[in-house]
């Protein structure tokens, strides 16, 4: 088995390479060095992968580029590929998500926006739907600017998309991306003087159950939940975690109730639980949570990892992939049971990808 | 003709070169929406899509920054020089 592992860093993408079923792997230097790459997807419904890149250069903007060659060549179309339309006198300052889904790539913004291409992702169309929310103007911003960050198509039924936003917290639609409701009943916004509201929660991740698509789990700035209806609610599974704050939520690509997180302790100490490197996993959908740490640092260990910077690939017996705001890159091949470095001294990571022989990661 | 200098960074978008011979005149913004029609993707570089001038991009005519100088109104000679400068940013 061959994989590719896409790795993106405030300063620059870099691809590792592994021909020895994941045992052990071959770091290319950075592609766009010195540029951030906020988000990374491979788009396996084509011949050959394509890897698409959300870069963002901190002084010439944000753009897309693409790479049919896993990342020998790039290109960029001479349009923006993301470009708001003029009435709407907004400005695209970042792109956070990309998301291929059949015949139709999604990208997630800063500010809070949706884009659809149906060119493989070189071409973005604002979904409107979702931009003139009237919610829109109470959406607020976390620290890390606001944006769309999870975008999770249906995989039956195309006109049905979630998203979540920080802060908003998590939309959907069933009509193909025309009307959006808020779905975020049972997930609390301490933060605010109502701690329950219809939206403005501050959602980290949300990811998809692989064999239920109504099945979702969500990382909250503080919470854990499930839902099993599709988000018309949302139950805490957080009771046996060592703590409800992180960034990550991760999915086994093929077995319904297997999930990944990297908790924090918490708001105001936004570091592992016991200064230890290590993931949690559930078989049980998060009704129980069981550490898994061998092969991972075992030295006090601060970084904190972001939420696009863990996935799985979708290998039968999954990968599972973690980078840090240190620098220092993780794999599994054995779904958590026993961890490897890819790499270490990297920039922050802020986004990592994975694809084997046989498809894409989540 | 004003002269476009193009930093190293940008070259790539430029196709290659450093100096670019416009034919506008006038104003900056002219200058700029010339450069979207030729090098768009250098020009994107430049200014968001609402046509404001990147936060950390510095724009040089004959030596003046734009910014104190009418922004993208600051008047462009037939002979000027238009220096393309990152701003000392980062981390």
């Amino acid at each position: 088995m061959t994989a590719t592992l896409a790795i993106g860093t405030s300063k620059g993408l870099f691809l590792a390479s592994s021909d020895d079923d994941r045992r052990s792997w071959r770091l290319s230097s950075a592609h766009f060095p010195g540029t951030a790459v906020y988000a990374v997807a491979f788009d396996t419904s084509r011949p050959v992968p394509r890897l698409l890149a959300g870069i963002d250069s901190s002084h010439f903007g944000p753009t897309v580029t693409v790479s049919d060659d896993y990342g020998a060549t790039w290109q960029e179309p001479d349009h923006a590929p993301l470009a708001f339309p003029g009435d709407t006198g907004a400005a695209v300052e970042r792109v956070w998500q990309i998301t291929p889904a059949g015949p139709v790539v999604w990208a997630g913004t800063q500010p809070s926006a949706l884009w659809r291409s149906t060119d493989g992702g070189l071409t973005y169309e604002l979904v409107r739907g979702l931009w003139d929310h009237p919610h829109r103007p109470d959406w607020g911003a976390g620290f890390g600017g606001q944006a769309i960050h999870t975008i999770l198509p249906h995989p039956h039924d195309s006109r049905k998309v979630l998203v979540a936003m920080s802060t908003g917290g998590v939309y959907r639609t069933s009509d193909g991306g025309e009307t959006w409701a808020p779905a975020n009943r049972g997930i609390k916004a301490y933060f605010l003087p109502d701690p329950w509201p219809e939206f403005g929660q501050c959602v980290h991740k949300v990811a998809r159950d692989a064999a239920d698509p109504d099945s979702y789990y969500a990382q909250n700035h503080h919470g854990v939940y499930r839902t099993t209806d599709g988000g018309d609610s949302w139950q805490s599974i957080a009771a046996t975690l060592p703590a409800d704050f992180g960034f990550t939520m991760v999915t086994h690509p093929a077995r319904g109730g297997t999930i990944w997180s990297f908790p924090l302790v918490s708001d105001g100490r936004r570091e592992p639980v016991d200064l230890r490197c290590q993931v949690f996993r559930s078989t049980d959908a998060g009704d129980t949570w069981q550490a898994q740490h061998q092969g991972l640092p075992d030295d006090p260990y601060y970084p904190v990892v972001l939420r696009d910077a863990m996935c799985t690939d979708n290998a039968t017996t999954a990968g599972v992939y973690f980078g840090s705001r240190a620098g220092d890159v993780y794999a599994s091949r054995d779904e958590g049971e026993t961890w490897s470095t890819v790499a270490a001294h990297l920039p922050d990571v802020l986004c990592v990808r994975a694809v084997t022989s046989g498809g894409v990661g989540h | 003709m004003p002269v476009v200098l193009v930093p190293g960074a940008l070259r790539a978008e430029a196709g290659g070169e450093g100096r670019l011979n416009v034919e506008a005149d006038g104003s900056l913004r002219a200058v700029l929406d010339e450069i979207g029609q030729r090098w768009p993707r250098l020009e994107r570089r430049l200014r968001d899509e609402t046509g404001v001038l990147r936060r950390y991009v510095n724009v040089y005519v004959d030596g003046e920054d734009c910014r104190r100088s009418g922004g993208l109104d600051t008047p462009v000679p037939a002979a000027a020089e238009i220096q393309v400068l990152p701003s000392v940013a980062g981390g």
